[in-house]
């Protein structure tokens, strides 16, 4: 090795370490982690969005051939949601557009996200992962109101 | 060096057969960025379903072509470089596997019966062809290197004591021993969920399981298409510029790397789905990042050798030797460097989306976008393709003995292509930030303006992503006319196996280099530690219940549809 490429990998390195740790600080500091495992969390039958309190909610998200079980939902400003995600049948995926709700829908496994919706409008989410036939005609809607 | 006629129909056949099919799957890619753009507002095009179109584009291109490809051009170096004749029997059952398989398969996909997209995750479920042909295919792509070249090895070493392994030889045996690691997980995840559940022997299966396998193999597969590129940029680049390999143990150093990390970084595929630890998905984010550096040095060192090539050529200057390197020179086999050209400018831009997509939260808002599709093209369809195609072009006019036809047009169709894929990568990545989905017709909803889903705003990149693809396949009809006429071409000379060698500059030799078992401990090592803790959630923690398979078509399960339908 020489210096040149002693300097270069010395580089690399600081580089990918710096990377790193800004990930470890968005997740840990910052909360935008990845969804875990939840041992204790049950595979639901039925989608529902359930209030828990003013501006708490919990949605149950059941993707299914081919559509979100609710397919709409509306929800006032500033509200925050624990969205639970599982399958009926296949592997599905929900995006909720800009949000960081971007979760696999796997049956028999539960994925999870809590998010705030602070600002009013209508938020699509697409199924992402190739479901079948019409997986292109499988999406819905947040509305924040 | 001469090649009996028998080794030349293998070679040649292994390389024209799938890049034939390559041009159904290159034919295929355009339709999905027509219809995904809305210009094609269809859910098939000349019989061929959209998702069935998107299935053989897959396995055709990223699964058929590169492994045959690879084994053909291994198949041709190891033998360049070690100076023996390949075994016949087993290039014959090597060949009937592979090319037997391939056909099992695209006979399932061909007829609508595995429309199950190239990772086919279970629930979703094949007919048995569809998994018995990838198997058949990945069982004769090993059987050269542990019948054929292994023993040529042995053999070579106990002859030539005491000298270096050559530095493609070491390449090759390092991708293939990773190729043989890789497919023990995605073999188990063939043979003992999705198979006896396609045959109807058990009622239900593990998804979670499958995928923590599939992509146990899945991510180490794209090391398997580079790492042959980098083998061609390590040892054939140099000389093509007119220069030298700028060192030589840093090639073996960065070959070494990816043996130990390529294969336990496979959760960065799985960030978004319960049922796994976080804590491991950040375990393999390092791990991943850790897998670029082999990649840094290769970019050092090619790029040290291009320059060392380009001053000797007169180039000067801090950049000015940029511009002496033979980027549109006809001259003898220096058109091959258009190709790698072409193809690493692309590879920047997937080198860089790459870092994006492993980054583990970040990964949150790329996840399943179009903005992965822009990434792998530039990678497996950029770099890895172009320097493919481009050794394809060279070794079969070497294998036939002819010259290489209307190189003109050879010349530009990686740079086309190049432009084309560009255009596309930046197109998806902004496209993804929108949340526009991979995988999805969206002619038929997003990009429609009858559907309730429609995107206006989605518009303007699908558009320049078909802009994109048009470019990029017209380059490849240039590179495909060029093909041809080099097979058909009358010879001119003996037929043989060649390759332009490189020396290199520096060339010390490092004892930790040449010797594999330190470096396969640590890889092992690494591997039973990453995975154990994902396996077991997979098993055991992640997953409450088993699933039965379904067919694409209906959302009820095979089983049900079986036992309902009038006999």
């Amino acid at each position: 090795m020489d210096r040149f490429e002693r300097q270069m990998i010395g580089m690399a390195l600081t580089l990918l370490l710096v990377f790193f740790i800004l990930i470890v600080y968005a997740a840990k500091g910052l909360g935008a982690d990845l969804p875990t495992c939840l041992p204790e969390a049950q595979p639901f039958e039925k989608g529902e969005l359930i209030q828990l309190g003013e501006k708490r909610y919990q949605l149950n998200l059941l993707t299914r051939m081919w559509n979100f079980e609710p397919a709409e939902i509306r929800i006032p400003a500033g509200s925050t949601v624990d969205i639970y995600v599982t399958s009926r049948d296949v592997v599905h995926g929900v995006h909720v557009e800009r949000t960081l709700v971007n979760l696999m829908g796997i049956p028999g496994v539960v994925s999870y996200r809590r998010v705030r919706f602070d600002r009013p409008g209508e938020y699509m989410m697409v199924c992402h992962e190739y479901c079948g036939v019409a997986h292109h005609a499988m999406a819905g809607k947040i509305i924040v109101e | 060096m001469p090649v009996p006629r028998a080794i030349r129909f293998i070679l040649l056949s292994e390389i024209v057969f799938p890049f034939v099919l390559l041009i159904l799957g290159v034919l295929l890619g355009l339709f999905q960025v027509l219809a995904r753009a809305g210009i094609l507002r269809t859910d098939r095009l000349l019989g061929i379903e959209y998702y069935q179109g998107l299935t053989l584009h897959g396995v055709i291109n990223a699964i058929v072509f590169t492994t045959l490809f690879i084994v053909a051009f291994s198949n041709a170096v190891v033998m360049f470089q070690l100076r023996r004749p390949l075994r016949l029997p087993v290039q014959w059952a090597s060949w009937v596997l592979m090319i037997g398989g391939t056909l099992l398969a695209a006979y399932a996909m061909l007829t609508g019966k595995a429309t199950v997209l190239y990772t086919f995750y279970p629930p979703l479920t094949a007919h048995w062809t569809f998994y018995v042909g990838l198997v058949l295919v990945v069982v004769g792509s090993l059987l050269p290197f542990f019948l054929d070249w292994l023993p040529s090895f042995l053999a070579w070493r106990r002859e030539n004591p005491g000298e270096r392994i050559p530095l493609a030889v070491m390449g090759t045996f390092v991708t293939f021993f990773l190729w043989f690691v890789m497919v023990i997980p995605v073999a188990i995840e063939i043979l003992f969920i999705l198979l006896p559940v396609s045959l109807g022997w058990v009622e239900t299966h593990n998804p979670l399981l499958a995928r923590t396998l599939f992509w146990f193999f899945g991510h180490p597969l794209v090391y398997f298409w580079l790492l042959p590129s980098y083998i061609m940029l390590y040892t054939m680049l140099p000389r093509l510029v007119g220069g030298k390999l700028y060192s030589d143990p840093a090639a073996r150093l960065a070959f070494l790397l990816f043996l130990v990390f390529s294969v336990p970084v496979g959760l960065h595929h799985q960030y978004t789905e319960g049922g796994l630890t976080a804590g491991w998905k950040l375990w393999h984010a390092l791990l991943t990042f850790m897998v670029a550096l082999p990649s840094f040095i290769t970019a050092f060192t090619v790029a040290a050798s291009m320059e060392y090539g380009a001053r000797q050529r007169g180039g000067q200057g801090l950049f000015g030797w940029w511009a002496k390197l033979p980027y549109f020179s006809k001259e003898g086999d220096q058109w091959l460097f258009a190709y790698f050209a072409a193809g690493l400018i692309l590879f920047l831009f997937g080198g860089i989306t790459g870092i994006v997509n492993a980054s583990y939260n970040l990964n949150l808002v790329v996840h399943n976008t179009s903005f992965i599709a822009g990434h792998f093209h530039t990678t497996v369809g950029g770099l890895v393709t172009l320097s493919f195609l481009g050794m394809s072009l060279y070794m079969i006019a070497k294998l036939r003995g002819t010259e290489v036809q209307l190189k003109g047009l050879a010349l530009w169709a990686p740079y086309l292509w190049m432009i084309g894929f560009v255009l596309f990568e930046i197109a998806m990545s902004i496209a993804g930030f929108q949340g526009v989905p991979r995988r999805t017709n969206m002619g038929l909803s997003y990009t429609d303006p009858q559907s309730p889903f429609y995107r206006p705003d989605w518009l303007v990149n699908m558009h320049i992503t078909a802009l994109g693809g048009v470019i990029a396949v017209l380059g490849f009809v240039l590179y495909v006319i060029s093909f041809f006429a080099t097979l058909l071409a009358r010879p001119v000379r003996e037929p043989m196996v060649e390759f332009p060698m490189s020396e290199a500059l520096h060339d010390a030799r490092v004892p930790l280099l040449h010797n594999f078992r330190p470096w396969v401990t640590a890889m092992v090592v690494l591997i039973v530690f990453s995975y154990w803790a994902p396996l077991y959630d997979s098993t055991v923690r992640g997953i409450k219940a088993g699933s039965p398979a379904y067919n694409e078509r209906f959302p009820v399960p095979i089983r049900q549809l079986q036992t309902e339908a009038p006999r």
